[in-house]
């Protein structure tokens, strides 16, 4: 990101803890302007944005939209349905394309891993991955931060499970790099068919026994049960799913009182988490979604509007 | 200024704020993040001492509406604060150093995104001049005659005038 002198945030793995703090502070000042009665600043007033979405997505794209409006930029929508893609357009001519008409920022989604990183070496607009494939989903991890150092002020030592379909979880394997960096302990929890084959390089731990960590979390993260994969015979039925990996009640209830309960959305009730779980109040997970437009603000700030250095402060004393 | 010229010029400053509205009713203090927090906190301090009534305070930071974006660096550095809706409320903008009247521009755009209040006023530590916007402040501590080039620093201790060490002007 900036501190880092990059102009795209495509991975997790590309921000130190330092980045990340410095997203989540400023998170802080762009929470307040969604509470103001008039929410929008003028910050990024004259910068485009594209909107480039291979794959469905609802609340990414509003977040981001949302974002981008209270940041009063103007956004573009490349709507893959709609557009000449379906003319037989390569991702690269519809990046130039999008270029040539003059924005500043461009968000990807798209089911290949690695398609942003692919998408910056083509633009000369700042990248920002929404999405790709298995591999990341930066923003999710962002807010997910945001919203848990909220609750647990620092996330040194704290203990963060996130469980289920992690070999197929963007989001997983975001998550996992953005907590560790801040200092917490993850441990991954699945099925070993729902587990990456190897976990080489993650700064993790590793189990197929929820019971085993349940007492001990502060953050219970539960991942999609992705239903459209039910065919490939990753679990023997739903049923057994919830009752090995699903939040149940009776384990929300061997959670602390103050260990959250998060969930990117969208949720399964009574798959991954039972339906009364999921109201608890330490369930934060409609809060998620509303820090993930605070987020999304801050990370558009950022690359779009905020300058190249940090404002050395002593000299705009006077 | 010394110290004592400072809480002298805050005394006078909030019997001024009282006398020309009448005291104290509807009034709220905004001190700008960041030189005119502190400040702010001491002029209501002096008002709520005289009037013996407490006046709503917060802060404001008003970088998302500067005009000079891509310019030069710009972050925000606090969180915004407004106690309550403004509407029907007399503001008093509190800041440490009047320049170029940008930032108070600013703080006029920002203020308006949180309600319509009947008035805002501007009280100011110091005044250097080199305006370059039509506004000029209410409330002055002192009028300090100033070259653009040097620097104007407010602090506990009292102000000081010194050079800017780099070439950048920075502006309050």
């Amino acid at each position: 990101m900036r501190r880092s002198g990059t102009r795209h945030l495509l991975s997790m793995a590309d921000l130190d803890r330092d980045d990340i703090e410095q997203i989540l502070n400023l998170t802080e000042s762009f929470a307040e302007v969604g509470e103001r009665s008039i929410p929008k600043v003028p910050a990024l007033r004259g910068k485009t944005i594209a909107w480039v979405f291979y794959e469905d997505s609802t609340r990414t794209r509003l977040s981001f939209e949302t974002a981008a409006k209270r940041l009063s930029a103007d956004t573009m929508n490349f709507s893959v349905s709609s557009s000449s893609v379906n003319k037989g357009e390569s991702l690269r001519d519809t990046i130039e394309t999008i270029t040539a008409m003059g924005i500043d920022g461009v968000v990807v989604r798209h089911r290949a891993a690695g398609a942003p990183h692919q998408v910056a070496q083509w633009t000369d607009a700042s990248v920002i991955n929404a999405g790709d494939g298995w591999h990341q989903h930066p923003t999710q991890a962002l807010l997910d931060l945001y919203s848990a150092t909220r609750h647990l002020g620092e996330l040194d030592g704290k203990h963060v499970a996130i469980v289920g379909d992690i070999n197929h979880s963007r989001v997983a394997r975001s998550n996992a790099i953005g907590f560790a960096a801040m200092g917490a302990r993850v441990t991954l929890v699945g099925p070993p068919t729902l587990l990456p084959p190897s976990l080489a390089g993650w700064p993790v731990e590793a189990t197929h026994d929820l019971d085993s960590v349940i007492d001990d979390l502060d953050i219970c993260y539960l991942l999609r049960m992705q239903l459209e994969r039910q065919g490939q015979a990753t679990v023997p039925t739903l049923r057994e799913y919830h009752q090995e990996f699903g939040l149940t009640s009776a384990r929300a209830d061997r959670l602390g009182s103050d260990a959250l309960i998060m969930h990117p959305g969208p949720m399964n009730r009574g798959v991954e988490i039972a339906g009364e779980v999921a109201d608890r109040p330490n369930a934060i997970i409609t809060e998620q979604v509303a820090n993930g437009v605070s987020v999304r603000m801050a990370v558009l700030f950022l690359l779009l509007g905020a300058g190249l250095e940090p404002v050395d402060h002593n000299l705009a004393v006077a | 200024m010394s110290a004592d010229d400072v809480a002298r010029a805050i005394r006078r400053m909030a019997h001024e704020i009282l006398e020309r509205n009448h005291g104290a009713d509807d009034l709220m203090i905004i001190g700008m993040q960041t030189g005119g927090v502190g400040l702010a906190a001491e002029i209501a301090g002096a008002v709520a001492a005289i009037e013996g009534s407490v006046i709503p305070t917060g802060t404001l930071d008003a970088t998302m509406h500067r005009d000079d974006f891509g310019l030069r660096p710009v972050m925000p550095e606090a969180a915004t604060e407004i106690p309550g809706d403004p509407t029907g409320k007399t503001i008093v903008l509190v800041d440490d150093v009047l320049f170029t009247g940008r930032t108070v521009r600013a703080a006029l755009d920002a203020i308006h995104s949180y309600g319509r209040p009947t008035a805002i006023q501007l009280a100011v530590m110091v005044d250097r001049g080199h305006r370059e916007l039509p506004i000029r402040p209410d409330y002055v501590g002192k009028n300090l005659p100033t070259r653009r080039d040097e620097m104007v620093d407010v602090h506990d201790d009292g102000v000081d005038l010194g050079e800017v060490i780099a070439a950048s002007g920075g502006e309050a």
